[in-house]
Formats: C-alpha cells, sequence, structure tokens
C-alpha cells in the first residue's frame, strides 16, 4: 500500500513537471531567435559544454531550428500587452518553474545531446529587479555549480537596473531586449504600460560594457567573459501599419548605433480579438517576414545600404520578387557585370549568386576564364543570374528583354515553388 | 589497365598513390572488392610512412584545410571516390602549384563537393546523435549515417561532454567510438538483441521522464499556423527519425 502511494505521488510529480514544461514552452515560442553561435566560451576545466557554430539539434513542424531549450520561468505577468499572449487579462493557464527546476531539465536536456543551452525569458512578475534576479540566478547556478559551459541566452527585462545587467552579462552568452515594435507610435498604442526608454537603457548599458570589455581584453588576457555573443532584439511584424521602410529603418539603427548581432522579425499570429489588431484567422505575413530577412542579410553580408532597398519612394518591400534582385531590376544601368573583371562588391549584387558562390568566383577565375559550365557548377542560380552576366561565352539574353519581361520570366519560373508552400498554409484555415 | 588493391582505409590509399609514383603505373583502377578477377592486380601494402610521404607533398603545394577535405571526401565511401581522389592529386603534383582553389577544375570542385557533403553529414550527427542513460551512467547513442563520418565528430563530443562517459555506435559499419572519461577508443560490441528491443530495464530511472520531457517540449514550441512540412523534411529527412526520440513515434504515421 505504502510503495502503491509512493508511486503515485512520483508520478503525478512527473506529469506536473510535464505540464510545467507544456505551458512555459508554449508561451515562449513566438520568441523567434534560435542563435547558438557566436560566442568563445570553452570547456577549459573538463567540466560540461562547449559553444561554437551553434548546432539545430531538431526543426519543427514549421521548419524552424531547436537549438535551446526556450521556456519562460513562469507566464504570470503583471502587463497588459495587446499583442502578448501573455497579457494579464488573458484567459490562459499559468505556471512557474522553480529556479531548480530549470537547471535540472537544463543539465538533462543537455548531457543527451538535445539541445545547446538555455533561452531563458519570462513574464514580468511584482517587478523588473525581482524577475531579472530570478534569471541571473539560474544562469550563476548552471555556470558555478554546474560547471556548465554551454549556450546561455537571457532575455533582459525592460528597466532591470544596471548591476543585475552586469552580473547577466557575465554568466550569460547573449542577452536580448525586445524593443517588440517597429516603432515607439506602435509601442505606445499596444503596449502602453511599456515604456521605450526602459528597453533603451539595458541595450546601452550592454553595448558600453561589451566595449569596455574588448577594450581591457586588449591588456588584461583573462578579463572575465561579458557578454559574448552580444546582443539581439526582435519586432513583431504585420500587428501595426508600420512600413517596412520603418521596420528596417529601426533596424538598421540598431545594428549601427547598438552593435546588436541580430534583429529577429516575427511575423504576427493573430491571438486576440483587440480591434487594434489583425482578427484571429489572418494569415500570418511570412512571406514579408521573409522578404525582410532577405534585406536585413543584404545589409549585413552583401554590402547592401538600407537606401538602396528601401526609401522614401519604395517603402515597402517587393513580396513576389526578393529585395536584390528588385535592387537590380530598378539599376539595370550597372549590369551586365563581367565575372571575369568584376570586383567583389559587383559579383556580390548579382541576383542569384550568394557569398560563397561570389567567393569561389573570385578565387576561380585567376587559374581560367570562367564560363557558364563553371558558374553553373560553382552553384549559382542561372535562370536569375542569366540576365546579369557577361561571362567567357557571349550571351544575349539582357539586351533583348525590358525589365517587365525578365521579371514575368523570372516569376513565372519561381511561382510554382511557392503556389506549393502557401496551398499548404492556406489549407490550415 | 592497373588494378589496385588496397586495404580501405585512407592510409591504405595514400599508400596506393605512393605505389603508383614509384611504380609508375599508367590507367590506374581501384578495386572495388578486396580480391580482383583480372589479371593485372597490385596489392598495396599499407605504410605509415609511405603514406606520410605522401600527405606531406601534398602539403608542400595545397593548404592543410584542402588536405583535409581530402580525407573528409574519402570517408564518402562513394563508389568511384579514390579515381576522383587520385584525380585531384596527380593534378597537384603535375602542376606543382596551389591549385586547391581552382574551382573550374573538375576534380578540385568535385572534392570540394563531395567534402561539403560529408561536413554535412558530420554536422547532422553532431545535432542528431540522442544520447540514452544506462544504469551504469553510460550516456550511448545509436546513428547510421549514411557517410562514415564518427572519426570526425569525435573532437566535438570529446570536448563538449567531457565529464561524463559515453559511446556513440554507427549500426551500418558495425563499430563505434567510446569515451571513458579519458580518451576516446573505437568498439565493436555484440548486440545480444537488436538494440531495439532496449527496455527500461538497463536505462536510468530518470531516462523515461526526460525523454517524454523532450518529446513534449519538441511538441509544444510548434507553432501549428505557420505549419511548413516540406522545410521540416528538408532539415530532418526521414532515414534519420529511427533514432530521433521526438520524431520515432511518427514514423508509422507517416
Amino acid at each position: 500500500m505504502v510503495i502503491k502511494l509512493i508511486i503515485l505521488v512520483f508520478l503525478s510529480m512527473n506529469e506536473r513537471i510535464l505540464e510545467k514544461l507544456n505551458i512555459l514552452a508554449d508561451a515562449a515560442k513566438y520568441d523567434v531567435s534560435c542563435s547558438s553561435s557566436g560566442s568563445k566560451r570553452k570547456n577549459e576545466s573538463r567540466g560540461l559544454g562547449t559553444t561554437g557554430n551553434g548546432i539545430c539539434h531538431a526543426y519543427t513542424e514549421d521548419g524552424r531550428c531547436v537549438s535551446l531549450l526556450k521556456i519562460l520561468l513562469t507566464n504570470h505577468c503583471i502587463f497588459e500587452c495587446a499583442y502578448c499572449i501573455n497579457r494579464k487579462s488573458n484567459d490562459i493557464k499559468r505556471a512557474a518553474f522553480t529556479v531548480q527546476e530549470v537547471v535540472d531539465i537544463t543539465i538533462n536536456f543537455y548531457r543527451r545531446n538535445y539541445i545547446e543551452g538555455l533561452f531563458l525569458s519570462s513574464g514580468i512578475f511584482k517587478d523588473a529587479d525581482t524577475t531579472m534576479e530570478r534569471l541571473v540566478l539560474i544562469a550563476k547556478k548552471l555556470r558555478s555549480e554546474q560547471n556548465f559551459n554551454g549556450y546561455i541566452h537571457l532575455k533582459t527585462i525592460p528597466g532591470a537596473s544596471d548591476e543585475l545587467m552586469k552580473q547577466a552579462a557575465q554568466y550569460a552568452d547573449r542577452l536580448s531586449v525586445n524593443i517588440e515594435m517597429p516603432s515607439e507610435q506602435s509601442l505606445k498604442l499596444l503596449a502602453p504600460e511599456k515604456n521605450h526608454q526602459d528597453m533603451m537603457n539595458p541595450m546601452e548599458y550592454l553595448k558600453n560594457g561589451i566595449i569596455q570589455y574588448k577594450e581591457e581584453k586588449k591588456t588584461f588576457k583573462k578579463t572575465p567573459l561579458f557578454a559574448p555573443a552580444g546582443q539581439s532584439t526582435q519586432m513583431v511584424i504585420g500587428a501595426t501599419a508600420d512600413t517596412d521602410l520603418q521596420v528596417l529603418k529601426t533596424a538598421n539603427h540598431l545594428y549601427k548605433k547598438m552593435h546588436l548581432k541580430r534583429v529577429y522579425y516575427s511575423g504576427y499570429v493573430p491571438i486576440s480579438n483587440d480591434n487594434r489588431l489583425p482578427a484571429i484567422g489572418t494569415p500570418v505575413p511570412i512571406i514579408r517576414e521573409n522578404r525582410l530577412y532577405q534585406a536585413d542579410w543584404l545589409f549585413r553580408f552583401y554590402q547592401f545600404n538600407m537606401n538602396e532597398i528601401v526609401n522614401t519612394t519604395f517603402p515597402q518591400l517587393d513580396l513576389d520578387i526578393d529585395p536584390k534582385l528588385g535592387w537590380a531590376l530598378r539599376n539595370m544601368n550597372m549590369f551586365p557585370v563581367d565575372i571575369n573583371k568584376a570586383d567583389y562588391h559587383m559579383i556580390l549584387r548579382i541576383p542569384g549568386v550568394g557569398v560563397l558562390s561570389a567567393q569561389k568566383i573570385i578565387s576561380a577565375r585567376k587559374f581560367t576564364r570562367l564560363g557558364w559550365e563553371h558558374l553553373q557548377k560553382i552553384g549559382i542560380a542561372k535562370t536569375r543570374a542569366k540576365y546579369f552576366i557577361v561571362c567567357k561565352e557571349i550571351i544575349d539574353t539582357m539586351k533583348d528583354y525590358t525589365v517587365q519581361q525578365i521579371r514575368n520570366q523570372i516569376l513565372t519560373l519561381q511561382n510554382s515553388k511557392y503556389e506549393a508552400t502557401f496551398s499548404s498554409q492556406m489549407s490550415l484555415f | 589497365m592497373q588494378i589496385i588493391n588496397y586495404d580501405k582505409t585512407f592510409q591504405g590509399f595514400l599508400s596506393a598513390v605512393f605505389d603508383i609514383y614509384e611504380y609508375r603505373f599508367k590507367n590506374v583502377k581501384f578495386s572495388i572488392s578486396d580480391t580482383s578477377l583480372f589479371g593485372e592486380t597490385h596489392s598495396v601494402v599499407t605504410s605509415e610512412e609511405n603514406a606520410s610521404r605522401v600527405w606531406k607533398g601534398l602539403l608542400k603545394y595545397i593548404s592543410s584545410i584542402s588536405a583535409n577535405q581530402l580525407y573528409k571526401c574519402f570517408l564518402s565511401e562513394h563508389k568511384e571516390v579514390e579515381q576522383l581522389l587520385y584525380r585531384y592529386i596527380k593534378y597537384v603534383f603535375d602542376s606543382k602549384a596551389p591549385i586547391d582553389h581552382d574551382y573550374s577544375n573538375e576534380a578540385v570542385l568535385g572534392v570540394w563537393q563531395t567534402a561539403k557533403k560529408v561536413y554535412r553529414e558530420k554536422h547532422r550527427m553532431e545535432a542528431f546523435v540522442r544520447f540514452k542513460l544506462t544504469k551504469e551512467k553510460l550516456y550511448y547513442a545509436i546513428v547510421e549515417p549514411d557517410f562514415n563520418v564518427l572519426p570526425l565528430i569525435i573532437n566535438h563530443f570529446q570536448k563538449r561532454y567531457a565529464d561524463q562517459r559515453w559511446m556513440i555506435y554507427d549500426m551500418k559499419r558495425k563499430y563505434g567510438i567510446h569515451y571513458d572519461l579519458k580518451e576516446v577508443t573505437r568498439v565493436i560490441v555484440n548486440f545480444v538483441d537488436k538494440p531495439s528491443s532496449e527496455s527500461t530495464i538497463i536505462h536510468d530511472e530518470k531516462e523515461e521522464l526526460y525523454q517524454d520531457l523532450w518529446k513534449n517540449y519538441f511538441n509544444s514550441v510548434n507553432i501549428p499556423s505557420r505549419k511548413n512540412m516540406k522545410l521540416h523534411i528538408q532539415h530532418m529527412p526521414y532515414r534519420y527519425w529511427k533514432y530521433l526520440i521526438e520524431k520515432e513515434s511518427n514514423i508509422l504515421k507517416r
């Protein structure tokens, strides 16, 4: 009898923790960041864990990378942000982990090679500092009690004190504060209790801390790490009327002025009947989100300036074609580009040529004059690139077509691909 | 035609290249099986010294990164891989120049492309290994990689899991790597039963809980309104599901 009872209690404890994990993982999943790369933490004391280039250990059925245990400490929240599933007035199941529970799950998942580390966020209970303190405590326990060197991403709670931010940066690899909305105006509309300055202050503090760390590192090799994987942030896209120009302008500002490593764009998933927001059933703006990421890539890896991609004349990205092709079609006077002569900067700008292909072209042309056969083997997309290139063979595709014709030809070829994705999207609604 | 027979190790292959130059063989063909029915067969004696002379010779002209790509390419076990590698090596020694970035050459590009596939498989294994904990506190995992990548993942797992005993076993190639808190060794295990019939008897008491937690977690983070199975399968192809705790129960649903 006694034994049976113990088993029962044990089971229900397991069930309770399973339920908690369901609730608190579900509540955290709208945070799209999954990066686990870019940290310099090493496993020097034969402890547990390393960081490196980042590994996606699994992919969800929506095709997103699962690399970290991404959970909320609690989904209790004192705020009332219209776009957020955890807003105070929302009638949902609430739960909270204990510090030790988070530590145990993280370590046991990590040891089984399920994850690269922990991404911990939280609803705001009581006040900013109390919440932040609890998050920092978990990171501290993982580092000092478990000798854990895997990846830790902590969410910065807006309004947290500098002292807590300092500790957070010592234990975590990456910190992020979500600016939530592309403009201050939208934030005021949807999250009236949140204050733009409360988000910028910790970001600014960390930026300065990282600069200082790099300075000190030059003289003291053993300066303790300070948020080695830097900062990131996230904006919700499509919940408000902000244009792509507004979105990318904000992103550009954050990259330049706050030295952010990444800005994430999260297509709004309708979860509320609030009339300030798109109604439930409105499709998630997945293609727009994709175009924003492509534009973001152009700034970070393809040497484009923001104004070349969006500006007051073209405030929205073209949903039908990618922003690089869009730019090329607006600037036909820059083409065709001679693959065997042009500099790297210009080769990067050819539609259908990626960063790796551009590097390969530069290496390979030292040995021989490149023709189509080489280019295709190197991996460029001929269907797009052929309108913009001159190589060993003479091609006449370019001069015979108008911009509109090129656009249509490329669109016909890519349509089939998109239709397939679209129909699977639509069938859900 | 000169048929070359070697022991299917990388050192053996390099020794074979040494012999080709030593005996000035022309028109060489690497035999597929250990024995060949055709007459002109040269059997290579694997020699550490000869292999290292070829390797050092290569390093005179190409970078160590490129040389490592040759090794990765070899691990692909592709049918014609020795021919491809030999064409590459011959191109290096014929031109006596750093041609390792000449992607206009068929062999250089071919080696790069194959090495990339092997690298991708290595990376997949670093991602898809799922350890299970036994009562004896051994974390073990079973895999069936497309290519022979266990030698390439030792370093990663040894560094990451420095404080736990682990074993990763390649069911296809019937060998595994085992770490005993000091070093990694190659092991062969005679499974009494099929490993799929493993029961809770051998597992740590908490193992099932953490597997359940992981499966639950995996299902909770999905956003159904963004479902995109094509992308999901592209990243996690069916052939890996068998050993993925979070996917194995879906195999029947296909």
